[in-house]
């Protein structure tokens, strides 16, 4: 042997090395936004690196033929455990929604040892996590319009791409807040679960519908957390078990930096819309189920600077322990 | 006369249209005003006129969040006539911070530049911005104000998005004038809208918007 790792003294001639240090966990930057193609390298690294934590799957196909994965988190320590559903990244542009779910993965993972609050979680509870729901649209928003929403479906009759994939779930479907037009940002497709990524994860969902006992969805931005009804201005039949969780949440929140989310249902808090993941989730029967809107307000609304990642992740992580602690303490 | 919860969309996007104008009226490329916290509002239709907001706001500054400032105001939606833009009237308490040194420092950065300043994506797509450029994204964000008050009724919620591009006009006399493309974010449709909007501004005479116009959606769809 003349060399005894050629493969480091080529990337280190090319400069390629620090991608290379990137993949390892504690070197992923995770206070950068990452590609599609660099998350999903990265969930291959942590299926293999972390086995006993982490195991990775596919719901199924998006429009364009990706992958839809989806990474199981938590000790196996016994037969059957109760789930969190988390989704990122419904909406394309909403770019600080993958970078949580990436954050709350590298959490998990780091602090399960040394956190008791964490280790109950990972022992107690599976968490399925999506880091991009809408592969496609997040994938367009890098390389042509940073401001993608929807799906990239291709429609018959209109020049029109995509559809609101928060707009195509089976509740009370393109009633109002949604539009029928294919053009709009906000069109509900041409028939419930037309998207195939919205018909894998329900489908999903629907099979483990008794394991999982909360669904967080996070989108950008208004700061905001959101509980059901989004199609209709009323009050749920466990109202005051959802509400105190999110008034608890928001505190916790706001504990890191002062930062305030205004919260309530979502029809009165945000507008009126139909269609949607979140009420979807509870009429399938999941107790607790939320739509995070994450910084900031408007200011610099989707184009999220990438210093701020950090202390949005970070606050945010105290809600979503919240919630999840709060769960494990029944009232349903 | 009813109460609004302060949380209810029906009061915050009074409030910020509210704000949107107050920005626009107070702002500058050193000074940049948005809405904090809505504290309370009221809402009252009146027969043949229509609705009018009464609100109690928090606003912030843009450039220093720890810098906030209490108003007052009011916000009338003309009943049936769209095309009229809302009324707002509005009263601060107290001062907001001076930005004569920073203004002055711009407006003798651009009056200086050799060749006409020109730009695009501000932010850009990560979200950053150059401190040069951080005074020509404010005054956007004031101008906006303007272009959000002409065009809000009470089922939008407009937010300024990016600046496309921007290119400044020549001038003979002491204006500064710039032509800007900007995206504006309008949150009940979801829709990202270009608009074109030529500003005016000088230190001591404050903003101008003397043309706006909303454009078609590129057609990169």
């Amino acid at each position: 042997i003349l060399i005894s790792d050629l493969q480091e003294a080529v990337e280190n001639q090319t400069g390629l090395r620090s991608y290379r240090n990137r993949r390892s966990l504690s070197e992923y930057n995770y206070e950068v936004y990452h590609s599609l193609e660099e998350i999903q390298d990265w969930m291959y690294h942590l299926n293999k690196t972390h086995s006993d934590l982490v195991h990775m799957f596919s719901v199924g196909k998006s429009y364009e033929g990706r992958p839809l994965f989806v990474l199981k988190l938590g000790k196996r320590s016994r037969p059957y455990k109760k789930a969190v559903w988390i989704d990122c990244g419904i909406h394309a542009r909403e770019w600080i929604g993958p970078a949580f779910c990436q954050w709350f993965v590298k959490e998990a993972l780091q602090t399960y040892q040394t956190d008791p609050a964490m280790r109950k979680m990972l022992t107690q509870l599976y968490f399925y996590i999506m880091p991009v729901f809408n592969v496609d649209g997040y994938h367009f928003s890098w390389t042509n319009d940073r401001f993608w929403r929807k799906t990239r479906s291709k429609n018959t009759r209109f020049r029109c791409h995509g559809v609101d994939a928060n707009r195509n779930w089976k509740v009370k479907w393109c009633d109002e807040g949604a539009s029928f037009h294919p053009c709009d940002d906000t069109y509900c497709g041409p028939f419930p679960e037309s998207e195939p990524e919205v018909k894998a994860v329900a489908h999903f969902l629907r099979k483990h519908r008794k394991q999982i006992k909360a669904y967080l969805s996070f989108h950008a931005y208004a700061q905001m957390l959101l509980y059901p009804y989004s199609y209709k201005y009323a009050t749920i039949p466990n109202f005051s078990c959802v509400e105190s969780a999110a008034y608890n949440a928001v505190n916790a929140l706001q504990s890191a930096y002062g930062i305030r989310y205004r919260y309530g249902p979502a029809s009165s808090t945000l507008y009126v819309s139909s269609g949607s993941s979140m009420d979807w989730a509870y009429k399938n029967g999941i107790p607790y189920a939320f739509a995070f809107e994450l910084r900031d307000t408007g200011h610099f609304g989707f184009l999220l600077p990438e210093m701020l990642i950090k202390p949005t992740c970070t606050e945010t992580m105290l809600a979503v322990k919240n919630i999840t602690l709060h769960l494990l303490k029944k009232c349903h | 006369v009813m109460e609004l919860p302060p949380s209810h969309h029906s009061a915050t996007r009074a409030a910020a249209l509210a704000a949107c104008y107050l920005s626009y009226r107070r702002g500058s490329p050193g000074r940049g005003l948005a809405l904090r916290a809505v504290r309370s509002g009221r809402r009252q239709d009146i027969d043949g006129v229509g609705q009018k907001y009464y609100l109690e706001l928090v606003l912030e500054d843009v450039l220093d969040k720890d810098s906030t400032v209490n108003c007052t105001a009011e916000v009338l939606h003309h009943l049936g006539n769209k095309k009229i833009a809302p009324d707002v009237q509005f009263t601060i308490e107290g001062e907001l911070k001076n930005t004569d040194e920073a203004d002055n420092v711009f407006y003798n950065r651009i009056k200086s530049l050799e060749k006409e300043l020109v730009a695009e994506n501000i932010p850009d797509n990560h979200g950053n911005i150059s401190p040069e450029m951080e005074p020509i994204r404010l005054l956007a964000w004031v101008a906006s104000g303007y272009v959000i008050w002409q065009n809000s009724t009470e089922n939008t919620k407009f937010q300024f998005a990016q600046i496309k591009h921007v290119k400044q006009v020549k001038r003979s006399d002491e204006y500064l004038e710039f032509d800007y493309m900007i995206l504006l974010h309008e949150m009940v449709s979801q829709e990202i809208i270009p608009w074109q909007m030529t500003v005016l501004w000088h230190p001591q005479h404050g903003v101008q918007v003397t043309q706006e116009s909303r454009q078609p959606k590129h057609a990169s769809e």
